[in-house]
């Protein structure tokens, strides 16, 4: 077996950086997704953003456009429903997005598109189509200048945000930023390793930084950081196993959080 | 500090809670820079209301709110009102520190990716020191005592250097050093004309650092200069039976005491009302006027 087989495979190359791009995005952001509590949000919104998958599909427009508009749909919904009952929120969120991604399912069974399901529920890293790998690349560097450049408004609307409101910051933007990042970076991550498994991309990396730090800078580092290994080991391992890679890539990640809980218990007496 | 007069003009407000609970009724009053001025009633009475009502958090029924003769909605986004809650309902595990928590309130006079100058570091760390935290400026957030906590979110106001400040009972769970320290603090914003509006129902400490009251009991009781509001009929109508009272007969300050009368309480200073009703003040310093004109009224 040659151990730098890999590297020498165009698909797996191209595999490689787009998962590491991908993979840190969703990283820095799952920092914030974390803190503010809207680990539920994340799959749920990575759920509800099919229909709008399909329908954009349909109509020849970029998927991530869709998602998006699925994404404020999804919000939307499960805060009308939790206004205009006694239904909590977490509640209201589960059955709108599971009537969401049911919605989606319909559309796809009645559209006999070319769109494959099983790339949109598993994903497709190694065999991703050009105009796919833009819209993937576009959301993911978009995304990744808006959360960074924004990082210290988001990081104090996370934090208080009835402190961020006194200090003057416009909470409804900030929320309607978090809200259209997670539907961009869903798109961005089903490509990678599909719709049921990218809660896991936008969780998990915020997760571990934050067992290990205790402020926000490093944490954003070492989410990063975390995520771009576990996505190069976890593409790199599905190649000699022969297994699925978006899996795998999500496998590594959830090592990667063992490996920090274990860190932190040697830290900790 | 802004050329423009601070001022807070609040007429027939009425806050209405969205189970129906009607926690202020037409509540007015105005108060203009350069004061301290404390909003006094009971539990309950709406103050922690009119102060949200203030910085916009509750949408008032009925009624008006000017801010330096703006909308509260231009006022917020100009940074003119600094605010601290209460209870303030954060994650306390957050991973930031006491002195990113203070620099948060400098972002209103950052540019949009919020890099601090060097004069932002100068004021975070003036402001660390007036609340006697600087020493404490790595800790992170949670690992602190509850009275820290409060001092923290004082700091952060503090370095917003809006001209107008809302605390929310600022000395409940503070201890008396800290309490005198931050009292001296109030003075001096009070100095440099800003609005200073402080909850409280701690009766004692008023007379020490506030020059305006208003007493609050669902709706604005009174309004007004300390010597006026404060007197013991507002004041009984404000507390109801609530408050404690100790009436010293004249055979506790006979003469052979030196009329003298000491008085301890566990933490809360006494609110001490003389013969006639009028205030009596622990420390005269500053208060020579007063107290002269009472001592006239004495003699005669
Ligand atoms: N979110 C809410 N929903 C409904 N009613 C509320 C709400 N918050 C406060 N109230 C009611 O409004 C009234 C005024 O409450 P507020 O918190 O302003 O009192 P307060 O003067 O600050 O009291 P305290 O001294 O205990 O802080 C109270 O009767 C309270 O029960
Ligand atoms: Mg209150």
């Amino acid at each position: 077996m040659n151990w730098s087989e890999p590297f020498s495979h165009p698909f797996m190359v191209e595999a490689f950086w787009l998962g590491a791009l991908v993979s840190v995005t969703c990283a820095v952001f799952s920092c914030f997704l974390v803190l503010k509590g809207w680990s539920l949000m994340g799959d749920a919104i990575s759920h509800a953003a099919l229909p709008g998958i399909v329908i954009a599909h349909l109509l020849g427009m970029p998927l991530a456009l869709g998602a998006l508009a699925a994404a404020l749909a999804c919000s939307s919904l499960s805060q009308w429903i939790t206004r205009s009952s006694s239904t909590k929120e977490d509640t209201a969120m589960g059955i709108a997005f599971s009537a969401l991604f049911a919605l989606g399912l319909v559309l796809y069974s009645r559209s006999d598109s070319e769109l494959h399901l099983s790339h949109i529920l598993f994903g497709n890293i190694l065999g991703i189509e050009a105009s796919a790998r833009g819209q993937t690349i576009v959301a993911s560097c978009l995304s990744l200048l808006v959360v960074l450049g924004r990082r210290r408004d988001l990081t104090l609307f996370c934090f208080d945000p009835i402190g961020a409101q006194a200090i003057g910051l416009n909470c409804r933007l900030l929320n309607l930023l978090l809200l259209a990042t997670l539907g961009a970076l869903s798109v961005a991550a089903m490509q990678a390793v599909g719709i049921l498994l990218v809660v896991a991309m936008l969780i998990t990396p915020g997760c571990t930084a934050l067992l290990l730090c205790k402020n926000m800078g490093s944490a954003l580092v070492v989410a990063a950081a975390s995520a771009a290994i576990a996505s190069t080991l976890g593409i790199y391992l599905s190649f000699f196993i022969d297994a699925a890679t978006g899996p795998c890539m999500v496998l590594a990640q959830g090592l990667c959080f063992v490996l920090a809980l274990l860190l932190r218990r040697l830290r900790l007496p | 500090m802004p050329s423009t007069p601070t001022s807070i003009e609040v007429s027939h407000l009425s806050v209405t809670y969205p189970n129906g609970h009607l926690a202020l009724d037409d509540a007015s009053f105005r108060l203009q820079g350069g004061c301290i001025a404390a909003l006094v009633g009971i539990n309950g009475s709406g103050k922690s209301t009119l102060l949200k009502a203030l910085m916009g958090f509750v949408r008032p029924s009925r009624g008006s709110i000017r801010i330096n003769d703006e909308d509260i909605a231009s006022a917020r986004a100009h940074s003119r009102v600094a605010y601290v809650p209460q209870n303030e309902e954060v994650d306390w595990s957050f991973p930031v520190n006491v002195r990113s928590v203070v620099m948060m309130g400098r972002y209103g006079h950052m540019n949009l990716l919020r890099i601090a100058s060097r004069e932002d570091q100068r004021i975070v760390t003036q402001c660390l020191e007036k609340v006697g935290l600087l020493d404490l400026q790595h800790r992170q957030i949670g690992e602190l005592s509850g009275g820290q906590k409060k001092r923290v979110f004082l700091a952060r106001a503090l370095a917003q250097q809006a001209p107008i400040i809302l605390l929310d009972e600022p000395f409940t769970g503070v201890d008396v050093t800290s309490e005198e320290a931050i009292i001296t603090l109030l003075r001096q914003l009070r100095s440099e004309g800003a609005l200073v509006l402080v909850s409280t129902h701690n009766l004692g400490s008023v007379p020490e650092f506030c020059d305006q009251v208003v007493l609050i009991r669902r709706s604005v009781l009174a309004a007004g200069p300390l010597e006026e509001v404060f007197t013991e009929s507002n004041l009984k109508c404000a507390f109801g039976g609530v408050l404690r009272q100790f009436h010293f007969e004249s055979s506790t300050i006979e003469d052979h005491d030196g009329k003298t009368v000491k008085l301890l309480t566990d933490d809360e200073r006494p609110l001490v009302f003389g013969r006639g009703g009028h205030l009596e003040y622990r420390d005269r310093q500053g208060r020579e006027q007063l107290v002269q004109k009472r001592e006239e009224e004495a003699g005669s």
